[in-house]
């Protein structure tokens, strides 16, 4: 209890923040607040964790009844059941981190008000919890795959870059509709909708191929739109266009890139404006 | 303790370094009269701008506290005083100033630290202590001490929304307690939780204002500020109106608070009663016939009451009176008329003033309570009062008829003699 002996030094106070406090501390304060997110998500549930496996099969296997024996969308497209299986997962992580994260600085008032910490490790421990769910749903989508006899490919290995593309933006939008629903709360409803449209924006249930040629400009302004169609020609056919030729050359990534960048930038900066606010707007 | 050790302590802490320095802190909040929660409204009043007022929390507000002291802020609601404490604990952002600390920092806020309601209290302690800058070892060997004095190691593993309110404040003030922090901010926390928890609060601060840390503690309790306090500051509308001396800043918070009952008295030319700090109770007990200290008195006997007060600052001719009160807080008698000690009494800050009474006992059995009262002519207008608590009592015995106290008398009955019934008409 003594402090004896230790040297203080007078340091400024300079109030709440994004990030600040140290990069150990935040780590930490990550991890254990994502083991939280964790719990709290399937607290009272039988199923527990198996919920996070069970969720997006369950509506894999709707959405595969629907379009091979209904709709017949993915009859000419070479292993869609495993494709479709990887998109809604991917889509999965997105919606969920995102929807999730909306509401979590509120939710949090009690800490928020009461303590001094990084305001960003709120959004950001939705994300990684979010992004565990993604790492053991792969699991199954890469048994699923290897079942189905997709060969393996050494493409696979650069799977982890697209994923890194997907949590680098998820995060930007969970934080920056984080903050933004401490001061308007319409924030959630809209983005319920968005992330509903978003849904048959994404190339998640068809190949970019089926789009007609007058809508494919508008789909690839979905930064999300590049970075399925590369885990597409990645991991499950590698004769798939991928983002480039999909696209028609890299020029017509531009727009989608620019929203990426600009999403992430309008984020950081709107959400490290917001921080040192967050406690007296609460 | 002696008024020696504590004055020498006091100027030990003056000539520490200094722990807090805050200059020229403003603070302003944007109170919107008409508040855009919508994009809606955004988009019906393109023009942005909402309506709003300006609340000014903190004005110019400087001050230093040194490593080692216990430093009291008071303050009227809406002084500001909890502001200031909340940008101390970096949970706001001055508009304005700067603010400089040394070490580590552990606030506690609205009775709180922040915990988390669907958690354990073992993963909330862990947790805070991580928010609180330990390493997520340092926050589990804490676990136990943290436990411990909040006396709740039989329910480490409830949820803390099954916990009562009280326990919660146990679970919060213990990790605010036990957190290796060097700067303490407390914000009101005498004030809640049962008899002994506020014991141990007490005890924990008288602990503690001898100690290494430093303590900033924003209270209402003028009791808590003059009794751990080395220096206290007073805000008023956001500017710092006294920093000084507790009992000082105790009596212009006082003075502050009664200033309007002043004028609603003028040209009645009625003395206004002024609570103030004049003295503090040194030792108060009961005595038996034989001079032994008793607890409780036997229906009955005679009261005999021994007080001995002392003066915190210079009194002319004080006024005592005794109040008995039971256990519903009924003021059930006082010792006749107001002793006073005689005229031009003057006891002097520092001396001692002794009490003894006898009286008789019509009490009840019951549970009861002394107050003394004590007054002081501070001039034409103002008289200066204080209660001073001096000590809880039991009246035992039986039966007891009702009513709150038995006065002796004598009661004769005489009843007209039986009708004759012979001579009936």
């Amino acid at each position: 209890m003594s402090v004896e002996g230790r040297n203080l030094e007078l340091t400024p106070v300079r109030g709440p923040s994004a990030l600040g406090g140290g990069w150990k501390r935040f780590g930490e304060l990550l991890y254990l607040m994502s083991v939280t997110e964790f719990k709290k998500t399937y607290f009272g549930t039988v199923l527990g964790y198996v919920w996070s496996l069970l969720r997006p099969l369950l509506l894999f296997a709707v959405l595969l009844f629907v379009f091979t024996k209904i709709v017949r969308l993915g009859s000419d497209v070479p292993n869609y059941p495993v494709l479709l299986l990887m998109n809604v997962v991917l889509f999965g992580f997105f919606s969920e981190s995102t929807s999730i994260a909306v509401t979590s600085v509120v939710n949090q008032e009690g800490v928020v008000r009461k303590t001094q910490f990084p305001r960003l490790v709120i959004p950001l421990s939705v994300v990684a919890t979010s992004l565990f769910n993604l790492g053991l749903n792969l699991i199954v989508v890469l048994i699923f795959i290897l079942a189905f006899g997709v060969t393996p490919m050494w493409t696979w290995l650069l799977f982890p870059l697209v994923i890194a593309l997907l949590v680098v933006f998820a995060t930007a939008v969970a934080s920056l509709l984080s903050s933004l629903y401490v001061r308007f709360r319409d924030t959630a409803i809209i983005w319920s909708v968005v992330a509903q449209a978003l849904f048959y924006a994404t190339p998640v249930i068809y190949p970019i191929e089926k789009v007609p040629d007058t809508y494919r400009d508008l789909i690839l302004l979905n930064p999300l739109t590049p970075l399925f169609e590369q885990a597409r020609k990645w991991v499950i056919d590698s004769d798939a266009p991928g983002a480039v030729s999909a696209a028609g050359g890299w020029t017509h990534l531009i727009p989608a890139i620019a929203i990426f960048l600009g999403t992430c930038a309008l984020a950081a900066w709107y959400f490290n404006r917001e921080a040192p606010r967050i406690a007296e707007e609460l | 303790m002696s008024a020696d050790g504590a004055e020498a302590r006091s100027n030990g802490v003056r000539s520490a370094p200094v722990a807090i320095e805050a200059s020229g802190v403003e603070k302003t909040f944007r109170i919107p009269t008409h508040r855009i929660d919508s994009f809606k409204e955004r988009i019906v009043r393109p023009l942005g701008r909402p309506d709003f007022r300006e609340l000014r929390a903190l004005r110019d507000v400087s001050f230093e506290v040194r490593r080692g002291e216990f430093f009291g802020i008071v303050g009227r609601n809406g002084s500001g005083k909890s502001t200031l404490l909340k940008i101390l604990a970096s949970i706001y952002r001055a508009d304005a100033g700067s603010i400089r600390m040394a070490g580590r920092v552990a606030p506690f806020i609205e009775l709180g630290v922040g915990f988390n309601p669907d958690l354990t209290a073992r993963e909330n302690v862990v947790l805070n202590g991580v928010m609180m800058g330990l390493s997520q070892r340092e926050a589990r060997r804490r676990l136990d001490a943290v436990l411990d004095f909040a006396e709740l190691e039989e329910f480490v593993d409830l949820k803390l929304k099954n916990y009562s309110s009280g326990m919660l404040v146990r679970l919060a003030f213990s990790v605010m307690i036990q957190a290796e922090a060097d700067i303490l901010l407390i914000d009101e926390v005498l004030a809640v939780g049962d008899a002994a928890f506020q014991q141990k609060c007490r005890d924990v601060f008288a602990d503690m204002r001898g100690g290494e840390r430093t303590i900033v503690l924003v209270t209402h309790d003028m009791t808590a500020v003059q009794r751990y306090c080395h220096r206290a500051m007073l805000l008023d509308d956001g500017r710092l109106r006294y920093l000084g001396e507790p009992e000082e800043t105790g009596r212009q918070y006082l003075r502050m608070n009664f200033a309007k009952r002043k004028v609603t008295s003028e040209g009645e030319r009625e003395v206004a009663i002024v609570p103030d700090f004049l003295a503090r109770v040194s030792e108060a007990w009961l005595e038996n016939e034989a001079g032994e200290r008793i607890e409780n008195v036997e229906a009955g006997e005679p009261i005999r009451l021994n007080a001995v007060i002392e003066a915190r600052q210079d009194l002319a001719n004080p006024g005592f009176a005794v109040h008995v009160n039971n256990a519903e807080g009924v003021h059930v008698f006082e010792l006749d008329g107001n002793v006073e000690a005689g005229e031009n009494a003057l006891l002097a800050a520092g001396s001692r003033a002794r009490i003894s009474a006898t009286l008789d006992n019509p009490l009840r059995p019951g549970r009861y309570s002394i107050v003394c009262w004590l007054a002081v002519l501070r001039n034409e207008e103002e008289t200066g009062q204080q209660a001073l608590k001096l000590l809880n009592f039991v009246v035992f015995g039986v039966g007891g008829t009702g009513g709150i106290v038995s006065v002796p008398g004598e009661v004769g009955v005489q009843l007209d003699p039986a009708p004759d019934p012979e001579r009936e008409p």
